[in-house]
């Protein structure tokens, strides 16, 4: 599947820049134009933290072909102190041990190859706290 | 609104059909229907189908698929809602039926999976393309992660899924239309790979190619297609959050809850009176979530239903007697309609083997992507 070129062109999902909403004060990663659980259209910026809890998680062993170089990885729904939530690889560790309430700093990476031509696909990434 | 029934019901064998095109398919089952009622025409036609497109790039369904049944210049719609495309495409021909549009309507679903497309990657365009496959995960990770919330959250073991594919590769050997009838046991589903961790192979649906048809009339004029029409009382079709991470808990199916109010308020029943059920097993954690979602048992129970067999044959709730989409095999847009044949054989009493006894209300649940979309429909024997 082709990737959203628009992910590299829209800044604030590579700098984990999240919408708080002016409403009820509900935080969305990436931000969005309307609120998805008051209907505002008025938000504030907030910086994400970079780290977050894991909520849930699986290790992919059948993966996409994109990926098949990297199986078995860790994919998990981290959560960050701002409560904004979003789904990320887990990595630089044994990926069966990535389970809800792991401790993760999310840091910038390559994400994958897209195409015959190789374009750089980049996100973020889930690294175990020390 | 106007009553209306199911008069007939047509479908191809599931399974890896490399000697039927699409349009093969879909001709077979809906020929099927037609036969089954007696009609020679239809007033319109319903076609779902997740993906012709990317599965063997062939779109604009509804013109070709009424050509192939020798009916150019029938009205013909495809619908699309992922895996629920069948569901909502029954619940369009219903709407057009009772609101008195049309009195014979065809609704099908299609789907032809085994082709050469690289299906995990069609498949996951029903997820969230930007914040979840861009990132590597797929379908199977994604109901993975329900299960491990599952499990943190209500104490549901691997063993607890393992029994739900055990239960259905039991009813499954009982229909010859099934892509895999054998029975599976307990040993061996905790053997087979692991695909996404903790879903094993055989916790997971199959790729699947099939067809399948019913035709829908008034009730009043049920009785000239066939002796034993059944109604459909309730129809309810829900959304939910498209990602994982923007549901309020990865471990409840909100749509699939709200489809199910909605339909039982329509009907005017409640989960107590349901006696037979095809429910939406993808992967075996998703009949546990569906269950609880549609009321047959308590929220965080689900995982004791097919092991105390409450959910098998002979229980309280039989659920998916059909083998299901884990052992009937699942081509998607085909399933949500062969949900509604499986359950339209048993409120007429003609099921067989695997008939559920004295059945008179039963429903149907089929849902799309990882749970953002929900179609449910109840029916009742005439």
């Amino acid at each position: 599947m082709p990737s959203p070129r628009y992910t590299r062109e829209i800044p604030s999902r590579y700098r984990l820049e999240a919408g708080r909403c002016k409403g009820c004060g509900k935080v969305v990663y990436p931000a969005r134009r309307i609120c998805p659980a008051c209907r505002a259209a008025d938000f504030e910026t907030v910086n994400l933290s970079r780290k977050g809890t894991v909520v849930t998680s699986t290790v992919i062993h059948v993966p996409p072909d994109e990926f098949l170089m990297e199986a078995p990885y860790a994919m998990a729904v981290v959560e960050t102190p701002e409560g904004a939530r979003l789904m990320t690889q887990v990595v630089d560790c044994d990926p069966s041990t990535v389970l809800p309430g792991m401790e993760v700093s999310l840091e910038f990476r390559l994400i994958r190859k897209e195409g015959k031509s190789g374009i750089l696909c980049y996100g973020h990434k889930g690294v175990p706290v020390a | 609104m106007r009553e209306v029934a199911i008069v007939g019901a047509g479908m191809t064998r599931f399974g890896e059909l490399w000697g039927q095109s699409l349009r093969d398919m879909f001709a077979e089952a809906a020929v099927g229907a037609l036969n089954d009622a007696g009609a020679d025409h239809v007033d319109s036609i319903y076609v779902g189908c997740m993906s012709g497109g990317q599965f063997v790039g062939q779109e604009h369904l509804g013109p070709l698929m009424a050509d192939h049944l020798g009916m150019t210049g029938v009205p013909a719609t495809h619908v699309e809602s992922a895996c629920a495309s069948g569901g909502v495409a029954l619940r369009l021909a219903y709407m057009e039926v009772a609101s008195g549009m049309s009195d014979l309507v065809l609704a099908t679903g299609i789907e032809k999976m085994n082709d050469g497309a690289d299906v995990t990657n069609v498949l996951a365009t029903a997820a969230d393309q930007e914040l979840e496959v861009y990132y590597g995960v797929t379908f199977p990770g994604l109901y993975a992660m329900i299960a491990r919330a599952h499990m943190a959250k209500y104490g549901t073991t691997e063993e607890d899924m393992a029994w739900v594919s055990v239960k259905n590769h039991r009813h499954g050997a009982m229909n010859d239309k099934a892509q895999f009838p054998g029975e599976v046991t307990l040993e061996q589903v905790m053997a087979s790979s692991m695909v996404a961790a903790p879903l094993r192979l055989l916790h997971c649906s199959p790729v699947t190619d099939g067809a399948a048809a019913v035709l829908l009339c008034p009730l009043e004029q049920a009785k000239e297609y066939t002796d034993r029409p059944v109604k459909i009382i309730g129809s309810g079709l829900a959304t939910g959050s498209m990602a994982l991470a923007d549901r309020a808990d990865p471990a409840d199916l909100d749509a699939v809850q709200r489809s199910a109010r909605s339909a039982y308020k329509m009907a005017g029943v409640g989960p107590r009176d349901i006696q037979v059920a095809e429910v939406h097993d993808c992967f075996s954690i998703a009949e546990i979530c569906c269950i609880e979602a549609l009321g047959f048992v308590e929220p965080g129970t689900g995982k004791d239903a097919a092991r105390e067999g409450f959910t098998a044959l002979g229980g309280c709730v039989p659920v998916n007697t059909s083998g299901g989409l884990k052992s009937k095999g699942h081509p998607v847009g085909a399933t949500g309609i062969a949900q509604a044949i499986e359950v339209f054989t048993q409120l007429q009493g003609k099921a067989g083997a695997r008939q559920v006894e004295n059945a008179r209300v039963g429903l149907t649940q089929n849902m799309g992507g990882s749970g953002a979309s929900s179609v449910v429909h109840i029916f009742q024997g005439v």
